[in-house]
């Protein structure tokens, strides 16, 4: 207790250069804070935003239908995968796909589409198309013969809501499927390439021309955490009634957002590295200078029988209170700035353009979580006793009476 | 004068200067270092962009941007491949192409693509493609039927190397037309979604197919050794638009083909300063409390200085000296450090394969050369030069503020 008061009064010997190391310090955990809240903000804008493209969280597939989508690798009782998924807590959502390749003709145009049957009274659950609609409406539950595309292929079929497209492709048995759909909608994802390919007609019409015979390609479920995920997909990958089905999540269904994760957590955990080392060497002097100039007082101190251990101890809790005030001051910086920019937002914006690209949207709203909050403060805690060793291993060193002669 | 104090000033107290020093010196290394390899990851991206059957600048119909359909074509490319040999630097390599979305089918599987018609020697040093690693053989201009089909679509198909497939696409006509090619090779490219995406037949047999005579629907220009920096592309395309004007076709450089992108390159130097600053903060207080350290210490010495008639603007000078040496000593060795990272870093390059499908979902090559920009370099310094002496200015404002009474009261 008596070495906390002197330590205490030890760190305020010299304000002005504790003040600007402690301001160091919180420098270092403040951007941690929100630099890492800024990161996982926009990996959740990111995963958000793929899945909504109609990923979902988790899907039910035929086995070789991820590595091969092929017309015959379907989910043939999907009512059944559907119930299942309904009842699994943690779900919010379960809709059912299909998917071919067919050629479009409209009157002026012929192009090679991607036809994707939904249900559109589930289908809101796992997608945002609905939300994402620039002319006329989204597919309402009772539609037949109906459609809706994305902006970019209307303009290159020259159609608007109200025209009607021939569709030709290949029926599930490998028969000729043809059918005619009324387009009622036209929507913009944001992401071109989706946009330039995509026609979402009901799944009922699908399961008419390709033939599906009440079979589906995939059954796609949203979830209402992210980490929850890995766990949902175990407990169903165990349970009896999808033997025979593969249930894969969507760091598989989307390997490169994982990967693009990883790529950015990895640099920006070394330049947060190299900005650590920077601030280390930035306070190690002021942490050094506070040995150095007292060497003759340490010399007295040990000379009337203070052991060794008691000054490096004195020493270390010199260097605590500063870092303890640094990064508390700093983390608390950090979280107001982070809580802040995560309700008003951070225009990205030349970036924005490239970021629809993903279904991103123009703004990134940091996360402040648990992780964000306390890897940041924790690693610079981390790298400030490291340096604060150093003055204690020098202390040890002194001798009374080299120390006496020191001035 | 100056010099001489600040140097011997400087060295009073060696390890304190080591250690801020060494702080100085991992800050600017670090910057020298990272800024060359994001810039470097930023080229190949670009690069990867333009050899993606961009190049540096294209010469369009205008309405074939909002409608890239067969209808927006250039019926007689000759007048442009005549005023572009004209215009070009030699250098530049000029590839003629025909570009349509198609349909290519097997007995059992469907799928949509991009059918371009390429002038086979033409793409040499223009467009990936002619250099791309291949299995089986180059197209040749004479080849009536050949075509070249990506790895990632040969799997999709379930089709091997030899096998016909049949092309589809809307004729100049307006009606389906299609045609049977057989694949004389299979290639790879950077990206998957390159691979799924283009298919390549001669010109010739693409015209063919489509029902033209020389049309083609753009002709791209590479001009070799220009960075993603540089505004010649820009200059080039201004300059072919007053003459295309009269043949009613335009041409416009890849910032304006690849606007996302360029508007990304935009915001970089903005993201690199911004880190810049950062790391210079980080050792700004280090700085700070260095500088104000030496002058404590060294009060009674600059009572002393002023009782022997200094004057107190001398003393802000030779201590601000003190601040710019040890600034200009981190800044060297931090060059130093960095370029030779960089050196080394170019002898493999920095593999990203361990992330190939994140590299590749934002379009960056999977190996990333650093590069070392002049303008990158100014930057860094300059930042730490600037900002590190005005960091400066404090202490050394405190020490010529010192009066010889004051600072013979205080030991």
């Amino acid at each position: 207790m008596e070495d906390l008061r002197l330590a205490w009064r030890n760190v305020w010997r010299h304000p002005r250069r504790t003040l600007l190391t402690i301001l160091a310090i919180s420098f270092a955990a403040l951007l941690l804070v929100f630099m890492l809240s800024l990161q996982l903000g926009s990996y959740r804008e990111m995963i958000d935003a793929a899945v909504r493209l109609g990923t979902g969280h988790l899907q039910v597939q035929a086995p070789g239908f991820f590595a091969e989508p092929e017309m015959r690798l379907t989910v043939d009782r999907p009512d059944a995968v559907v119930i299942l998924l309904r009842a699994t807590p943690g779900v919010t959502g379960v809709s059912c796909r299909s998917q071919s390749f067919a050629l479009a003709a409209s009157a002026h145009r012929t192009r090679g589409i991607l036809v994707e049957g939904v249900d559109p009274a589930h289908e809101p659950e796992i997608s945002a198309v609905d939300r994402q609609i620039r002319a006329g409406r989204y597919l309402e539950p009772d539609d037949r013969q109906r459609a809706v595309i994305g902006g970019l292929l209307a303009d290159r079929l020259r159609v608007a809501p109200g025209d009607e497209l021939t569709l030709l492709g290949q029926g599930r048995d490998g028969s000729v499927a043809a059918g005619v759909v009324e387009i009622v909608g036209i929507f913009r994802s944001g992401v071109d390439d989706y946009d330039r390919a995509a026609l979402h007609m009901p799944l009922v019409t699908f399961d008419e021309v390709f033939a599906m015979g009440g079979r589906v390609h995939r059954v796609v479920a949203a979830v209402d955490r992210l980490g929850a995920v890995a766990e949902l997909k175990a407990a169903l990958a165990a349970g009896d009634t999808l033997a025979g089905l593969a249930v894969r999540d969507w760091t598989e269904l989307l390997p490169g957002v994982k990967q693009s994760i990883q790529l950015d957590l990895v640099s920006g955990f070394i330049t947060y590295g190299v900005l650590l080392v920077v601030v280390a060497f930035s306070i190690l002097n002021t942490f050094l200078m506070a040995i150095f100039e007292r060497t003759r007082e340490f010399g007295v101190l040990m000379a009337i029988g203070t052991p060794t251990r008691r000054l490096v101890r004195l020493v270390l809790l010199e260097s605590a209170f500063m870092s303890w005030l640094g990064v508390i001051a700093g983390t608390a910086a950090g979280a107001a700035l982070t809580v802040y920019f995560s309700h008003a937002g951070i225009g990205m914006g030349g970036a924005a353009d490239l970021l629809r690209q993903y279904g991103m949207e123009g703004r990134i709203y940091p996360w402040l979580n648990g992780i964000s909050l306390t890897v940041g403060p924790v690693l610079v805690l981390f790298i400030t006793v490291v340096t604060a060793l150093v003055p204690a291993w020098r202390v040890t060193r002194l001798r009374p009476v080299d120390a006496l002669r020191a001035h | 004068m100056y010099f001489r104090f600040a140097w011997r000033n400087l060295w009073r107290n060696p390890r304190r200067t080591g250690v801020i020093l060494t702080a100085i010196f991992v800050g600017v290394a670090s910057m020298i270092f990272l800024g060359a390899v994001s810039r470097g990851s930023m080229t190949g991206m670009v690069d990867n962009a333009i050899g993606d059957l961009t190049g540096h600048l294209q010469v369009r119909h205008p309405e074939y941007r909002g409608d890239p359909a067969l209808d927006h074509r250039i019926d007689d490319p000759l007048p442009v491949l005549e005023l572009l040999a004209e215009i070009l630097p030699s250098t530049a390599r000029i590839a003629p192409r025909l570009r349509v979305d198609a349909v290519v089918s097997t007995a059992r599987k469907t799928a949509g693509v991009v059918l371009v018609g390429i002038d086979p020697g033409a793409e040499r040093g223009s467009s990936f493609i002619a250099a791309a690693p291949l299995e089986g053989e180059y197209l040749r201009g004479d080849d009536n039927n050949g075509i070249l089909v990506g790895s990632a679509l040969m799997g999709t198909l379930g089709i091997r190397r030899g096998s016909k497939v049949v092309l589809m696409s809307q004729g100049a006509d307006g009606e389906l037309a299609s045609m049977a090619f057989r694949i004389r090779g299979v290639y790879h490219a950077d990206l998957a979604a390159t691979e799924k995406r283009c298919v390549f037949v001669p010109l010739a047999a693409a015209r063919r197919l489509l029902g033209v005579e020389r049309a083609v629907t753009e002709v791209a220009v590479t001009l070799p050794g220009t960075t993603f920096e540089s505004d010649l592309p820009a200059r080039l395309a201004r300059q072919l638009n007053g003459s295309l004007v009269d043949v009613g076709l335009t041409a416009a450089p890849w910032r304006e083909l690849l606007p996302a992108m360029s508007a990304y390159l935009g915001m970089f130097d903005f993201f690199l300063l911004i880190w810049y600053l950062v790391v210079f903060v980080a050792m700004g207080f280090g700085i700070a409390n260095t500088v104000l350290m030496a002058v404590f210490e060294r009060m009674r010495e600059f009572g002393l200085l002023r009782a022997l008639g200094m004057r107190p603007r001398r003393i802000f000078f030779m201590v601000l000296g003190e601040t710019l040496l040890l600034l200009v000593l981190g800044l060297a060795a931090g060059n130093l450090a960095g370029g030779a990272g960089v050196v080394l870093l170019n002898r493999t390059g920095l593999d990203l394969s361990a992330f190939a499908r994140g590299a590749e979902m934002w379009g960056m090559t999977r190996i990333v050369w650093p590069r070392i920009a002049l303008s990158d370099l100014l930057l860094a310094n300059g930042t730490v030069l600037v900002l590190g002496v005005l960091t400066g200015v404090y202490p050394a404002l405190k020490a010529a503020q010192f009066t010889p009474v004051e600072t013979m009261r205080r030991t």
